[in-house]
């Protein structure tokens, strides 16, 4: 039915959700990184991160994307042509995980900064009070329930980095893209394929959604909804 | 750096000597793909919240699609997609309109931000009060004047903040165009890559003229919202907290 590129076009899926997976976790790591260094770090810090978050959210992930692949490239060809070793190539699946999770980091990271600062101060303040050391504050009190305001947020930027990911197939990679547009070429099908492209995408979409809104029911539990 | 911007200045402001290329390419996909995209999300977006299902509900799936597809795949469906089809060749004017990088790039622009912008200007619509809405029926507004004089201006200013977003999106979303062969900012650069191999610079260049035109968007609308949301002013200690805020940059 598929003119024989189903495997190729499910291995291509499979490396879609693989990628957005990988540059998502990393991307959350890095998210709550740099927003605690902008909340609570001293000056330099908190200038280097919103330095961090301004620059990347500034600049298309694309332009992002070829500026750190090809350019972080051409820095390790002169490093290897320096010390006369083998050149190195950076393998484009892990590039891509890479550039996506330090590109949407800076997503991620206002996403945490704003729903840090929705948990009532007054919160902190009285665990301070009961004697809570701040570490413990942060992580049994203010954490938890910024996950709660942070959930919306993440996933949102779960849904944009996962169709981010049809970029890499730009900088070489065998994605879900890159397998439609190669069994288009063959087949002369482009319709067809990248229709089947944007369907399988849609279904992903669909299908984060309402697991986000199941985890998003069962982390407000015990809070009042309020309807818009 | 310095070479690439001697040799690539002129490409990647206005022109290659040939075309149009960079900055002014990107600059007029963005001003044509807002101004379509606006005229055409106001009354989708009123038909969006509309009751009857028939209207409301082929908007929603319109929006719904295009929004959870990426635009690169939009992109492809449309321009190398289409044109395979056999009675788009056979008819003039679809041939003439998908045979052009440029048309089949403003087309997927236009229905990706109109899909975008559908949602927040229906939610803004959704968001307004309620009494507000009553009062001007209370005095007689109904129909086409209700939406002109009263529902539309307040839910364009509330929407601003999360329009300015959009704006941005869609000027990052135009540096996919090089891949149907319009020659923007991003193709300048990708020429100079390939020409002098000097990928950080040509790149990097590329880059600071993004961010460099998305800092004068966000400065355009702050200065519209001070303007049009100066009603609000009071509440600007509440946009420390509003992550949509935070979000446009």
């Amino acid at each position: 039915m598929l003119y024989g590129y189903g495997t190729v076009i499910l291995q291509g899926t499979l490396t879609t959700i693989n990628l957005a997976v990988l540059s998502v976790t990393i991307a959350i790591g890095i998210g709550l990184g740099v927003a605690c260094c902008k909340l609570f770090a001293p000056g330099w810090a908190r200038m280097l991160a919103s330095l961090y978050t301004t620059l990347i959210r500034g600049v298309p992930d694309l332009v992002l994307m070829l500026l750190i692949f090809y350019g972080i490239q051409s820095l390790f060809n002169e490093v290897t042509g320096l010390l006369q070793t083998e050149i190195v190539n950076i393998d484009p699946f892990s590039a891509g995980v890479l550039t996506l999770g330090f590109i949407y980091g800076a997503y991620f990271a206002e996403t945490f900064r704003g729903a840090f600062m929705m948990v009532p101060k007054g919160q902190l303040e009285s665990g301070l009070a009961f004697g809570f050391s701040p570490w413990q504050v942060f992580r049994l009190i203010l954490f938890p329930q910024m996950m709660r305001h942070a959930l919306p947020g993440i996933g949102n930027n779960w849904q944009i980095t996962l169709k981010a990911t049809a970029l890499v197939s730009i900088i070489g990679l065998a994605d879900l893209v890159h397998a439609t547009q190669a069994a288009g070429k063959a087949t002369y099908q482009f319709l067809t394929f990248s229709l089947l492209a944007a369907a399988i995408y849609l279904m992903l979409t669909t299908i984060s959604n309402l697991l986000l809104r199941y985890l998003e029911r069962r982390y407000s539990i015990g809070i009042k909804q309020y309807s818009i | 750096m310095i070479d690439i911007i001697k040799e690539y200045g002129q490409a990647f402001l206005w022109t290659d000597g040939y075309q149009f290329t960079g900055i002014a390419v990107t600059l007029f996909l963005l001003v044509i793909t807002l101004v379509f995209g606006f005229i055409l999300s106001i009354p989708l977006a009123v038909g969006r919240l509309s009751k009857n299902r028939f209207i409301a509900l082929p908007i929603w799936l319109f929006s719904y699609v295009f929004r959870g597809t990426p635009f690169f795949v939009q992109l492809l469906v449309i321009y190398t997609g289409i044109y395979t089809l056999g009675f788009v060749r056979e008819s003039d004017f679809l041939d003439w309109f998908f045979s052009s990088g440029y048309r089949c790039a403003l087309l997927a622009l236009v229905l990706n931000t109109t899909a975008y912008t559908i949602e927040i200007f229906a939610g803004a619509i959704r968001s307004l009060p309620h009494g507000e809405i009553e009062a001007a029926k209370a005095y007689g507004f109904s129909g086409y004047k209700l939406y002109r004089c009263i529902v539309l201006p307040a839910a364009l200013r509330q929407a601003l903040p999360a329009y300015s977003n959009e704006v941005i999106l869609v000027l990052h979303a135009t540096s996919l165009v090089f891949t149907v062969t319009v020659p923007d900012i991003l193709k300048v650069a990708r020429d100079a890559n390939s020409a002098t191999y000097q990928s950080f610079a040509a790149f990097g260049t590329a880059a600071l003229i993004y961010l460099a035109l998305s800092f004068i968007l966000v400065a355009l609308f702050n200065r519209a919202e001070k303007r049009w949301l100066a009603h609000l002013r009071p509440m600007e200690t509440s946009t420390k907290t509003n992550p949509d805020r935070l979000a446009s940059i």
